[in-house]
């Protein structure tokens, strides 16, 4: 396939569709509905971050008066072996279920252990205190390296990383790549540099917190509303937690505040369900921000040794990755990433990469933007830094030497196509920032960063009204334009007017089946998908035109919104004012599961500077280089990258979880989880590639994820540039920055 | 009983009009205006004032909503986001926002354009710095800002140009 | 246990006599402590008795020799007093890092005060201009040096039946300045790591005449260095004098470790901000003495 090149609206940057109401404050989020005759759940968690509860008592709960259903984790499914979803997207229910309520052993501290629905939340609250558990406390531990260490607690004895049982360890999972002969190729390398550096655990950190709203009807049927991610999913985790069939839940979408990858699973859903269920009454629940940080899938912290080697000519020629990585309490399969794409930027033939998963007290981590890649190529990046350095070549150029390009092949092992990290890396070259001189005190690094990018599987249905208007429903949550981006698409191929078409995200019995809003996968597949449906609702118009007139189906052209035989023409309005004339309604729906997805590259320039008195670092300029494919939407492609640096650069500053010795966290609010705000950061330049992905129709790669894999390294590199700072472990706040500094030879 | 019954009446004026209310003892204006009033442009983020989500104008000071009790407003004015266009037309902060992909998931939005009201009224011409200072107190955690201070100062530019005019 | 009452006395006696027949009442300023701590559960009151009707508690005075400031004011009536912002440069300063522009449009200097926090951003400021506390109790008015009203962490000396009703700032005069400097790992919306108010006087020749250094962050209370002080007055603040102040702050502070900082590096950047600080006071002198 060819992508398509010319464009009349795809490319443009109209006003997105759901603006208006959100300038206007009438966009409805998760906590915005309010059902009739609804009540409140609360949710009560565990005072200890190991413990096995020996007994809940609800009776007093339930006496109070108001107080209408209590739940506790016996309410829930039995886990068993069942896993939901594959490949990346896999999920053990063990590992699911614990994250909405324990069963029996709490493994970190504030989970969910019983909940509350009663008349009022202040009620609920009440009561929720008044259950009386006891629990059986045991010693816990929350730093992965020490979770490692002899006599460690163990938090699952019955676990094994290779399903062979012998004595337990927290060891969650291990994986080991390799390409070639590693060992050999270091023998043969001029210079070779070693580092090890660490990441914190840290939170997406989206402003909304996560809400619920369900009833249950009189036929047992659930309606669940709620702000996600993916609603298709919260249908599967719901039906899989609760044990209700999937047939009897329908999922309805709220606007959504903000999720990049936390919104992707359940935690109060299936709560909210079952107190439905117990009280006849629609049920409400928010959370609380505290438990937001508390008790919601944060990104695992890591270590990561990396090892390269290099010859004098300039070319990298052996790697050798390990990557540690925290799993929190259950299983959150962070390691596959490093292992098989921690070296995805260089052509390295000779390779070997392993990541390592552990279990520690905490909650079980889950998906943030690039889920793993940012905390690897963080000692990744640095470690070509250093080997450029050796080889006193300039960095960009070093990568430039040994970026990867169609053809080459990584751990994954098979070969890319026609990619844009070469075309990003010269545009950040030719880039006034990276032409400019360094001002004194400060430095500079650049960083190049990978992901892999999603398909999977999108739908999308077109309405279309006799007055020629189209209502463009996809099952897809919005989480950052992309109604703007599916209306483009469709008016694109439609030829017709963009403001005639009504983008909405409906619910799960309203459109076909879509995968998460996640891996940067939106505008791809489910545009895919758009692309798709109304390619098929033009070949219907031409059908119904090619009757009318009675002239062979393929002479008839669609174009400029309107079928076309020799010199006569129907327009789209005319056509649907007449489609029940013609043959009835126009309506077409598409589905497919999209094998497009290209990788997606970006390079990052940052300048830092660094008050080497209090160690104190302020971003001076910032400049995102990224191959967006084709960018249906420039402003929210933009909008992608300067979002992702941002978060990035919170994350290489000041974002960290900070746990106490009773594994309770310690800055679980916005006031100390500190995530940038608008002073303390630059206007961030952004440049857009256009390397058509060969696979797509519009040629469209996936955005959203890239930008957050390499600010980490581009950060830390520009601390060290101004002045040989050296801070091993992230983050790079103040105190770690002037202690580096009295270190710094 | 944790539920006062014991509300208080209180009239306050709420996006120009006058309105009477009952409110617990205890409760935050933010949690008033949504729940009662069903004014839910209103966001609440954290509940403790850091993130600027519930932001509001009591007696045309920028406030969290969060952070006030409901029977504090007595006798006081109120606007919120609801009440920040004139009807159909845009303020101009609004607009800018729109035009500038000012926003991403926009749970932030309707804070950050009562914040930047606010400022534009107290300094039509603000700096880029000043700009990002007075706006510290919105966490916004999908754009990293650059769109919304672009929008902020093209809308102050904006308002300067129709005031000359 | 909820809240059961609000009231808004509009005199200092209603107030007294509605604080005195209710131990688990709550007086109310600006809010932005009182309803966070209601919020996380560590604030519990019956009552809530607002102070914001009171006119004495929002009174905003410069006289002849004093700066008077109602302790239920906010940062925003305080920053938007022109007066009180040229002579007290730094205390504005500190108002101004206090929270957002949301937070100071609630927040006052007395809640500040009476919240007590280690690291509150204008208690080193207040101490450092020599502020005093006009207290009213049951049997009368007294008056305490800021430095003295501080207890320990979130402790303030006063007793059940009283209230802070004003702070009072002896007026700057001529030749003296202020400046407050706190460390913090974002720019805005941030507890100070460390802070450091200073307050300094130079003669005609830029002879130090009197000077005081208060440090906040770094000890169960903000303190007054007076040791720091000292070092000052006398000397042309040559970096000798200078270094002698950092001595003595890194001296007299006793930090602890959290998750805001280690008390290895507070006690490090307390001194990095003294200097900073005192060279600031200077250049506004000198910049006032130009203008």
């Amino acid at each position: 396939m060819n992508a398509k090149q010319e464009f009349k609206i795809v490319g443009t940057r109209p006003i997105r569709p759901d603006g208006l109401d959100k300038v206007t404050g009438r966009a409805r989020y998760g906590a915005d509905l309010n059902m009739q005759g609804q009540i409140y759940g609360h949710i009560l968690r565990s005072p200890h971050a190991h413990a096995n509860i020996k007994s809940i008592d609800c009776s007093n709960a339930l006496a109070m008066e108001g107080v209408l259903a209590v739940m506790t984790g016996e309410d829930l499914a039995e886990p068993g072996n069942i896993v939901l979803g594959s490949g990346e997207g896999a999920i053990a229910l063990k590992d699911l279920i614990p994250m909405v309520m324990s069963q029996g052993k709490v493994l970190f501290h504030a989970q969910a252990v019983a909940a509350v629905a009663a008349t009022t939340a202040a009620l609920a609250a009440e009561a929720a205190a008044a259950i009386e558990i006891v629990y059986e406390v045991l010693p816990a531990v929350t730093d992965m390296h020490e979770a490692l260490a002899d006599g460690a607690p163990i938090l699952h004895s019955d676990r094994f990383p290779d399903g062979k049982p012998k004595e337990p360890t927290n060891l969650a999972a291990e994986i080991t790549m390799q390409v070639g002969e590693p060992d050999a190729a270091f023998e043969r390398a001029d210079v070779i540099v070693e580092r090890t550096y660490s990441v914190p655990m840290c939170h997406q950190g989206y402003i909304e917190p996560h809400a619920c709203v369900v009833r249950v009807d009189a036929a047992k049927r659930v309606d669940l509303w709620c702000c996600t991610q993916g609603h298709f999913t919260v249908r599967q985790y719901t039906a899989a937690v609760t044990g209700i069939s999937l047939g009897n839940i329908r999922v309805t979408p709220s606007e959504i505040g903000g999720g990049f990858g936390g919104k992707t699973t359940v935690y109060l859903e299936p709560i909210a369900v079952i107190l439905a269920q117990k009280s006849g009454r629609p049920v409400k629940i928010v959370m609380d921000r505290g438990d937001v940080f508390r008790t919601t899938g944060p990104a695992p912290g890591a270590t990561t040794r990396v090892k390269l080697g290099a010859t004098k000519d300039g070319r990298l020629i052996a790697a050798d990755v390990e990557c540690l990585m925290d799993s929190g309490a259950y299983n959150g399969n962070p390691a596959g990433i490093p292992a098989f794409m921690a070296t995805a930027c260089y052509k390295l033939t000779d390779a070997r990469s392993s990541g390592r998963s552990v279990y520690t007290n905490k909650p079980k981590i889950h998906a943030y933007r690039a889920p793993s890649m940012p905390q690897v190529t963080l000692a990744f990046e640095l470690v070509i830094n250093e080997v450029a350095a050796e080889l006193k070549i300039d960095p960009l150029e070093f990568r430039l030497n040994n970026a990867v390009e169609e053809g080459d092949v990584n751990m994954m092992g098979a070969p890319y196509k026609r990619i844009g990290l070469r075309e990003c890396l010269e545009a950040a070259r030719s880039h006034p920032h990276y032409q400019s001189s360094v001002a004194d005190g400060a430095g500079r690094g650049i960083a190049a960063g990978y992901w892999i990018n999603a398909g999977m599987q999108s739908s999308a249905t077109l309405n279309v009204s006799p007055d020629g208007s189209v209502s463009l429903l996809t099952g897809s949550p919005d989480i950052g334009g992309s109604r703007a981006s599916m209306a483009i698409m469709g008016a694109e191929v439609l030829g017709i007017p963009l403001e005639t078409i009504y983008p909405q995200v409906v619910a799960t019995d309203a459109v076909g089946h879509c995968d998460v809003t996640g891996g940067s996968r939106t505008t791809l597949a489910t545009g895919q998908a758009v692309i798709q449906a109304a390619d098929e609702l033009v070949a219907e118009l031409c059908r119904r035109v090619a009757l009318e007139w009675d002239v062979p189906e393929d002479e008839v052209m669609w174009s400029d919104g309107a079928a076309h035989h020799g010199e006569k023409s129907l327009s789209f309005k005319d056509l649907a004012s007449r489609a029940s004339a013609m043959g009835g309604p126009l309506t077409v729906s598409s589905s497919l599961n999209s094998t497009s997805a290209s990788p997606g590259f970006g390079v990052h320039i940052c300048d830092a500077e660094v008050d080497k008195e209090t160690g104190r670092t302020t971003i001076t300029r910032y400049t995102v280089v990224q191959d967006a494919g084709k960018a249906i939407h420039p402003t929210y492609v933009e909008g992608q990258m300067q979002g992702g640096a941002a978060q990035g650069i919170g994350w290489a500053l000041n974002e960290e979880y900070v746990y106490n010795d009773q594994g309770v966290l310690e800055n679980a609010g916005f006031l100390d989880y500190r995530i940038p705000v608008a002073s303390d950061l630059p206007f961030i330049d952004t440049v857009i590639v256009e390397v058509p992905n060969p696979l797509h129709p519009y040629g469209v790669k996936g955005v959203g994820e890239v930008p957050i894999v390499p600010p980490m390294p581009a950060v830390a590199q520009a601390v060290f540039d101004s002045g040989n700072i050296r801070v091993m472990d992230l983050p790079l706040n103040p105190a770690k920055v002037a202690a580096a500094i009295i270190e710094a030879p | 009983m944790s539920t006062p019954l014991n509300k208080l009446p209180i009239q306050a004026v709420i996006n120009g009009e006058p309105k009477m209310f009952l409110a617990a003892p205890g409760q935050v204006l933010a949690d008033v205006l949504r729940d009662e009033l069903e004014l839910i442009g209103t966001k609440i983020g954290c509940n403790t004032g850091d993130c600027g989500a519930c932001s509001v104008l009591v007696n045309d000071r920028l406030v969290c909503s969060c952070l006030v009790l409901a029977a504090e407003v007595e006798g006081q004015s109120v606007q919120t986001i609801e009440g920040i266009a004139d009807g159909a037309v845009l303020h101009p902060v609004q607009q800018k926002l729109l035009e500038h992909g000012g926003l991403q998931c926009g749970v932030c939005t309707p804070g950050v354009v009562v914040a930047a009201k606010a400022l534009l009224d107290s300094n039509p011409n603000p700096t880029e710095e000043e700009a990002r200072y007075w706006l510290a107190g919105n966490l916004c955690r999908c754009t990293g800002y650059d769109k919304i201070i672009h929008a902020v100062l093209d809308a102050a530019e904006a308002i300067r140009e129709g005031a000359a005019s | 246990m909820a809240v059961q009452e609000f009231v808004a006395p509009k005199s200092l006696p209603e107030a007294q006599g509605i604080f005195a027949n209710d131990g688990s009442a709550s007086w109310l300023a600006g809010g932005t402590d009182l309803l966070v701590g209601m919020r996380l559960g560590m604030r519990d009151p019956s009552r809530i008795i607002d102070l914001k009707q009171i006119p004495e508690l929002m009174a905003l005075e410069v006289s002849d020799d004093s700066i008077l400031i109602g302790a239920a004011a906010s940062a925003y009536d305080i920053l938007h007093n022109s007066e009180i912002g040229s002579l007290c440069p730094g205390l504005a300063d500190a108002l101004d890092l206090i929270g957002s522009t949301q937070i100071q449009g609630r927040c006052s200097a007395g809640g500040n005060l009476c919240n007590a926090s280690p690291a509150a951003d204008s208690i080193p400021a207040l101490i450092a201009n020599g502020a005093v506390c006009r207290i009213l109790g049951s049997s009368g008015e007294r008056l305490l040096p800021v430095e003295d009203f501080l207890v320990g962490p979130g402790k303030n000396a006063l007793k059940a039946d009283e209230l802070l009703v004003q702070l009072v700032l002896p007026k700057p005069m001529l030749g003296t300045s202020d400046a407050y400097l706190r460390l913090t790992p974002r720019t805005e919306m941030d507890i100070a790591v460390a802070g450091t108010g200073v307050s300094i006087t130079l003669d005609t020749a830029g002879v130090c005449t009197a000077a005081r250094v208060a440090i906040g962050a770094v000890a169960p209370t903000a303190l007054l260095v007076e040791a720091a002080g000292q070092a000052l007055v006398g000397s042309k603040l040559e970096d000798e004098a200078i270094d002698s102040a950092v001595t003595a702050v890194r001296a007299a502070a006793s930090p602890i470790s959290d998750k805001r900082g280690s008390a290895q590096y507070r006690t490090h950047v307390v001194g990095v901000l003294v200097k900073r600080a005192i060279q600031r006071a200077q250049a506004r002198i000198n910049a006032g003495a130009k203008a």
